[in-house]
């Protein structure tokens, strides 16, 4: 037994965007921001019980008061370093996940460097033999991955997540081994350091020298295209006749020597000492950071920057209101990635809503226009018809007159009508993401049903007065064939 | 050599839950980075649930065990179901890059589970959970190493071990289960066969971050021993684990019960093994290291049968071509 249903079209179809204006895509970013806002504020109310006026302001103390800017763009240049990192593996679409294992190795060898031959060799040699040593640790640690990526497609991902746990092993073995008298910490050494220039300013310029690099490296340099190309398609890149292994190995090797970089910046510009927590998770953000900049290098400075606003801002608000955990700036920070990340469906995507019974009411309105006309016409071009067939012809264009105007209003009320089932729909939805959706979608189709409602009812108009021209013609001719015939008689 | 069974016993329900849940997931074609994520939050809830359960009807008597346990269930379920929509919603509807959506799922779900883990009585959860959850069979023989090992554990193990037969036989047997795997290996198939690829993959997704959940409850009852508050670090830790038992056990749930009881003995085995002169964390090095052999494996000598599913890891768009 097969019920037989009458199927509707759905609700909405999606529709890929060819080509988003810029202003556009800003406006959807900054909706999704916005919106982001809202929800952690009100989630943070509901936990903390505090002001979400207090939150918006101590984002900004956060990381823009005196006594906080610097260590924010300190922070702001370990990610964003990670995140360059990461860059080239990512537009290879290799997943890299092991930005903290690759990192936190490098920091562990530039330690060891620092521990084992502090007292032998003078400073500068001393930092050089380290960046040396925490470079080729964090290749090391990312070139295992790439080989077996490379020679039997091993799932890198996870590949990659293990050795982070590898990684955090080999630092607590260190730990356990060297640490000062069972304290379980090992000891500050101060020598070798990266030399610091205002501040944190010797951070900033090597990130910013990193930035250049990558960016020139990906977009302007011959391996550059070869990892976008075996990224976009491995087999066109085999295909032109590029060695899909060795771009694989190599752009790896790049990407660990980098994470080895920031590692070697961490202990012997920053910590001076290293531990299981030395990156507490960065990796991870860092790939988030790659992303949501769209794998473009310098977007990812105003990632990096936000990542680092979000959590800076809401640990402030905390340290204001006088409560200590960790986890709320996280959860403050995936919320707001969960919103980037959504949002960018709407760059990629528009949604068209169902518009059938309207176009089928315009279809039908259109065709008794038609017939009207057609009416005229045939009143026109027959000017010595009798007087019975206009009469007949002017009731059914009264008639028909009528339909038109019965149409419009269904029309209109129907609009209205549909409105609220839409409103109704998505209201009964509401959640923060349906939230966006409305707030986004109602806005254009608002808009684009209150233009073609104004030019329909242009039309309609302008066919009333071309009846009504056309009536006037018609009681015209009327009159002047009772006054031919009158002549003839 | 009794208790170390029967501890792996314990973490093998964990792993098994949390690689069951990965593999509906996986076999819809979407992969859930979020599982220890998943695991946090739902493990969380769950707790919410006892202790709020504790909270109105106390524990003394036997009504009162079952309204914590139904309660402890209906919460995992209703927390873990919830995330799972967050992330089927941002992947299958919003077509969100799968791997990105599932790092941020689980950087929420620990942090959320870190932040309530400090709000939940840990006296109360170890006092209901002694009662309620590690035993339901009344083995009072110590001595019988026979009964401690087959019917000394909480009903969430046998819970575990169910829902995996009924999870091979759903995927192997039912019409619905095969519509599924057709799914997740080409969406656009299956479109075109008439199933429609959205419900498959919300349905697969929710299901499995609700079994994911149940392995973060039973970790935190078991293993940390209601230590709920510390529970974020070693939850994620298990998850990422389970994600990669997943390959480990071929995407299959019949050889997902047999493959984690293997990694769970191994993983117990080492921790148990303190006797030995290398440093601990070498040996806790371990099971991560076993997991990269065994990924390494099965990407070197895995023929046909041992890949996954073809669609993983993309998003189904119809106009996609």
């Amino acid at each position: 037994m097969e019920k037989t249903k009458e199927k509707k079209d759905p609700l909405f179809h999606i529709v890929k965007r060819d080509n988003v204006k810029t202003s556009k895509l800003i406006g959807i970013k900054t909706t999704a921001i916005v919106l982001a806002l809202v929800v952690s504020s009100i989630l943070l109310a509901i936990t903390l019980g505090c002001n979400p006026f207090t939150f918006i302001g101590s984002l900004f103390t956060g990381t823009f008061a005196s006594y906080s800017f610097w260590d924010a763009l300190k922070e702001i240049a370990i990610l964003l370093s990670l995140g360059l990192a990461l860059l080239p593996a990512f537009k290879m679409k290799f997943w890299n996940t092991g930005a903290d294992g690759q990192a936190l190795i490098g920091a562990l060898a530039a330690y060891m460097c620092l521990y084992f031959m502090h007292d032998k060799m003078p400073d500068p040699l001393l930092a050089i033999i380290s960046l040396v040593c925490a470079v080729l640790a964090g290749v090391v640690w990312a070139v295992i991955p790439a080989i077996f990526k490379a020679l039997w497609n091993t799932n890198e991902i996870l590949f990659t997540l293990m050795m982070n746990y590898i990684a955090i092993q080999c630092v607590s073995i260190f730990i356990n081994k060297y640490s000062t008298g069972g304290s379980n910490t090992l000891p500050n050494i101060y020598s070798g350091e990266l030399p610091m220039i205002h501040e944190y300013l010797t951070l900033v310029i090597i990130t910013a020298l990193l930035v250049a690099f990558v960016a020139i490296y990906i977009k302007k340099m011959k391996h550059g295209f070869e990892l976008s190309l075996v990224g976009e398609s491995v087999n066109t890149a085999k295909y032109v006749g590029i060695n899909v292994k060795k771009v694989v190995i190599r752009t790896l090797i790049l990407s660990g020597a980098i994470c080895g970089l920031v590692g070697f910046m961490l202990t012997n510009g920053l910590n001076h000492v290293v531990n299981t927590s030395t990156l507490g998770g960065q990796g991870f953000t860092a790939i988030i950071v790659v992303w949501l900049a769209n794998f473009n290098p310098y977007f990812m400075i105003l990632t990096a920057f936000l990542v680092i606003f979000l959590k800076r801002g809401s640990t402030e608000l905390l340290s204001n209101i006088g409560q200590a955990n960790d986890s709320i700036p996280l959860i403050v920070t995936s919320i707001f990635i969960f919103f980037i990340i959504g949002c960018t469906f709407f760059s990629r995507y528009k949604i068209l809503f169902r518009r059938k019974e309207f176009e089928t009411y315009a279809l039908e309105k259109k065709k008794k226009i038609d017939e009207c006309n057609k009416l005229i016409e045939e009143l026109q071009s027959d000017p010595v018809a009798n007087e019975k067939k206009i009469k007949a012809l002017e009731e059914k264009i009264k008639k028909y007159y009528a339909q038109i105007e019965k149409y419009g209003d269904k029309e209109t009320k129907d609009i209205d009508n549909k409105f609220v089932n839409f409103f109704g729909i998505i209201c009964s939805n509401i959640n923060a993401f349906f939230g966006m959706v409305c707030d986004f979608v109602v806005y254009k189709i608002f808009r684009r049903k209150k233009e073609e409602i104004k030019e329909e009812t242009k039309e309609e108009e302008k066919s009333r007065v071309e009846l009504e021209e056309s009536a006037e013609h018609l009681e015209i001719s009327n009159n002047s064939g009772n006054i031919e015939k009158e002549d003839a008689e | 050599m009794i208790t170390l069974i029967i501890s792996s016993i314990a973490i093998f329900a964990v792993f098994l839950y949390g690689s069951l849940g990965e593999i509906i997931t996986e076999k819809s074609g979407h992969l859930n980075l979020g599982t220890p994520g998943i695991m946090c939050f739902g493990g969380i809830g769950g707790c919410a649930g006892v202790h709020l359960a504790y909270k109105m009807v106390g524990s003394n008597n036997v009504m009162a065990y079952i309204w914590i346990i139904l309660i402890a269930i209906i919460f995992t379920i209703i927390f873990g179901g919830l995330i799972g929509l967050l992330y089927s919603f941002l992947t299958v509807s919003l077509r969100s890059n799968q791997n990105i959506t599932g790092l941020a799922i689980t950087t929420f779900g620990v942090a959320a589970a870190n932040y309530f883990g400090t709000k939940i009585d840990r006296t109360v959860l170890m006092n209901v959970a002694n009662k309620c959850f590690l035993k339901i069979f009344p083995v009072t023989d110590k001595s019988n190493a026979f009964l401690r090992i087959f019917f000394g554990h909480g009903f969430l193990v046998y819970l575990a071990i169910i829902i995996a037969i009924l999870a091979y036989l759903f995927l192997k047997k039912t019409k619905t289960g095969l519509r599924l795997r057709a799914v997740g290996e080409n969406p656009a198939t299956a479109d075109a066969a008439g199933l429609n690829v959205a419900r498959y993959r919300y349905g697969a997704t929710t299901i499995g971050a609700i079994i994911s959940g149940f392995g973060g409850l039973f970790l935190i009852l078991d293993y940390l021993s209601c230590n709920n508050e510390a529970a974020d670090a070693t939850i994620s830790a298990f998850g990422w684990l389970a994600v990669a038992l997943v390959i480990f056990s071929i995407w299959s749930p019949k050889i997902a019960i047999l493959g984690t009881f293997i990694f769970a003995l191994c993983y117990i085995g080492i921790i148990r093994i303190n006797a030995m002169p290398t440093p601990k964390s070498l040996l806790e090095a371990l099971p991560y290291l076993v997991t990269i052999i065994v990924l390494i494996f099965t990407s070197i000598f895995g023929g046909k049968q041992v890949q996954p599913p073809e669609a993983l890891g993309l998003n189904y768009f119809r106009e996609d071509r």
